[in-house]
């Protein structure tokens, strides 16, 4: 049975860019631990020599000819942008 | 004149003869809407000044340049993009999203003349069996609104069971049409993976999200079915097969057809009325022609715990793109980057989404990759092949759509593996890709139960034809929920 502590809950709150206050990573660890140890029943299976199947239908690589076409224009983009200036998404400062 | 009791068919008959205008259909649609859904709360946008523009210029396309489905209103779930209307997928994180193009399947309702009357409501990002999980709101069973409409798709389906559109579409991760469809009443169809473009569909998983049709009757489902599948050059996961016209295979001839019944269908969890429910529905398919054996599908007990990791896993990779810069949420908490990030997303997030998000981050991080996704991956295969044998014996396999009918609003929101049960029944046909539909069978207590028929990969039209000689022989269609009585249309 996996044990879920509140320190990976954080750690693996960080991977996800997730902020989680020490109360919320107590109450998911719970619940991740719970969910983790339904997930065992798993192991009871042999798929020593099973292949994965990552996707139902056979998958093809689409390919295009390389030539260039035309994107959606700029003015469209940008409006579900919060912030923009001259064509560029404005993002809060991060470098000192 | 009742225009909500009317099938597509019979209100093209009434805009044919001129009995009706297309203009006065969707002011009808608008005016039930408006009396209905303060009730039943399936609606988050209304698109009435676009539809009641394009309502008026239809009137005056001749009557020969009309497909079966022209002038006839659909509601769209709000995780299918749609230009210049408003799209959430219920999640704060999208508040205020307008997207700058539609889905295909947008396009292709546009092109079958069929007019979008507005957006419904859902489980945050397609995660949840409630309806429960929405930002916004709680949608309402129409049958009974102290009980949950079932979930994801929940909005999708109680406004067509409370008769407030004939149509709508949703999505089916693991079940999110079939299993809001049972506990409302209607017929929800999660068509073989590939067979709907899903390109506009915001991600939750994407090697099982699949879009489809709900609706009254199986026949008005087959019509949607046929206007909105086909190859998509935008999709690379969209299947280059024939669609053939799904409503010719409604002849409501089953004779001889071989009808599977899983053992593992009728386990342990399942209520005694779904079981009761869909036995009598195989004796009715029996009085049609068919014949029906148990079979097992052993590797279903697996099934819930497979789809957890994966769906988690690729969900974690999907919603990494809300990050606050380019669209949706941004936070005004933020010194570093990763604050700006961590913040947008925490405040952005309902917890359901973040437990997945976090499950799926932690099911793909090192040290666990082998053991849980992998080892997932694995059983998926076995399950699928627990499917491919049964269709070499078998046209279509049939059982319960859900464990129970619909539970109430509240009654197990905090407790999420019991939650994720309620799609015990349908998931398996997600990892497998198999279409599957879901339609009116029985009654517990008030509240309807569904019969789930699931097919062979592609062999849509068989479903349609078991789903539709079914509800020709039976009534529990044409019952309708005490919240349309007495409702204006």
């Amino acid at each position: 049975m996996a044990k879920i502590t509140k320190e990976e809950v954080i750690e693996v709150a960080h991977l996800a860019r997730l902020a989680i206050t020490d109360e919320e990573a107590v109450h998911f660890a719970d619940q991740l631990e719970a969910i983790t140890n339904a997930m065992e029943l798993l192991n009871e299976l042999d798929t020593e020599n099973v292949e994965p199947t990552t996707h139902v239908l056979p998958l093809v690589n689409v390919m295009r000819e390389d030539k260039s076409i035309e994107g959606l224009p700029r003015e469209t983009v940008m409006k579900n942008v919060k912030e923009h200036e001259g064509g560029q998404v404005r993002v809060p400062t991060i470098l000192d | 004149m009742k225009l909500a009791d009317k099938t597509a068919k019979e209100l093209q008959e009434l805009l044919h003869s001129k009995e009706l205008t297309i203009a006065d259909l969707t002011k009808a649609t608008f005016e039930r809407m408006k009396e209905l859904d303060p009730k039943v709360d399936a609606f988050l946008a209304l698109n009435e000044e676009q539809a009641t523009t394009q309502a008026a210029e239809m009137d005056q396309t001749e009557a020969g340049e009309r497909g079966p489905l022209f002038g006839l209103p659909i509601g769209v779930k709000d995780n299918i993009v749609t230009e210049g209307l408003e799209t959430t997928a219920s999640s704060l994180i999208l508040k205020g999203f307008n997207p700058i193009y539609n889905a295909t399947v947008v396009d292709k309702l546009r092109e079958a003349g069929m007019i979008i009357v507005g957006k419904l409501n859902m489980d945050e990002f397609a995660m949840g069996s409630s309806n429960e999980n929405s930002y916004y709101k709680n949608t309402k069973n129409p049958w009974n609104l102290e009980t949950v409409p079932g979930g994801s798709s929940g909005g999708s389906a109680a406004a067509v069971a409370a008769g407030e559109v004939p149509f709508s579409l949703g999505s089916d991760t693991g079940g999110s049409i079939r299993q809001p469809a049972a506990f409302c009443g209607v017929v929800g169809m999660k068509p073989t993976y590939g067979r709907v473009s899903r390109f506009g569909l915001i991600a939750y998983a994407s090697s099982f999200d699949q879009i489809g049709p709900i609706t009254r009757t199986v026949k008005d489902n087959a019509l949607l079915l046929n206007a909105i599948s086909g190859h998509d050059e935008k999709d690379s996961t969209s299947a280059n097969v024939e669609v053939p016209d799904f409503t010719a295979a409604l002849t409501g001839d089953i004779q001889g057809l071989r009808i599977g019944v899983p053992e593992e269908y009728f386990a342990e969890g399942v209520s005694e009325a779904s079981k009761q429910a869909v036995k009598d529905a195989l004796k009715v398919l029996e009085e049609k022609g068919a014949t029906w054996e148990e079979i097992s599908l052993p590797h279903s007990k697996y099934a819930l715990s497979t789809y957890y990791i994966l769906a988690s896993s690729e969900a974690s990779s999907n919603l990494s793109r809300f990050d606050g810069i380019r669209y949706g949420y941004r936070t005004e908490k933020a010194g570093s980057l990763l604050e700006f990030y961590m913040n947008t997303r925490s405040e952005g997030f309902g917890d359901e989404v973040k437990r997945r998000i976090m499950l799926g981050t932690y099911a793909l991080s090192s040290g666990y990759y082998d053991a849980y996704y992998k080892k997932a991956q694995k059983v998926r295969t076995l399950i699928k092949q627990d499917f491919d044998k049964a269709f070499e014996n078998f046209d279509v396999i049939v059982g319960p759509t859900t464990p129970t009918p619909a539970f109430k609003i509240g009654e197990i929101i905090d407790d999420p593996l019991t939650m994720y049960a309620n799609d015990i029944l349908t998931i398996p046909v997600n990892l497998a890709g198999v279409p599957a539909i879901s339609v009116p069978c029985g009654f517990d207590n008030g509240l309807p139960l569904g019969l789930q028929i699931i097919g062979n990969y592609f062999d849509e039209e068989t479903v349609y034809r078991v789903a539709d000689a079914f509800e020709q022989a039976t009534e529990f269609h044409k019952e309708t929920p005490q919240t349309w009585e007495g409702a204006a249309q």
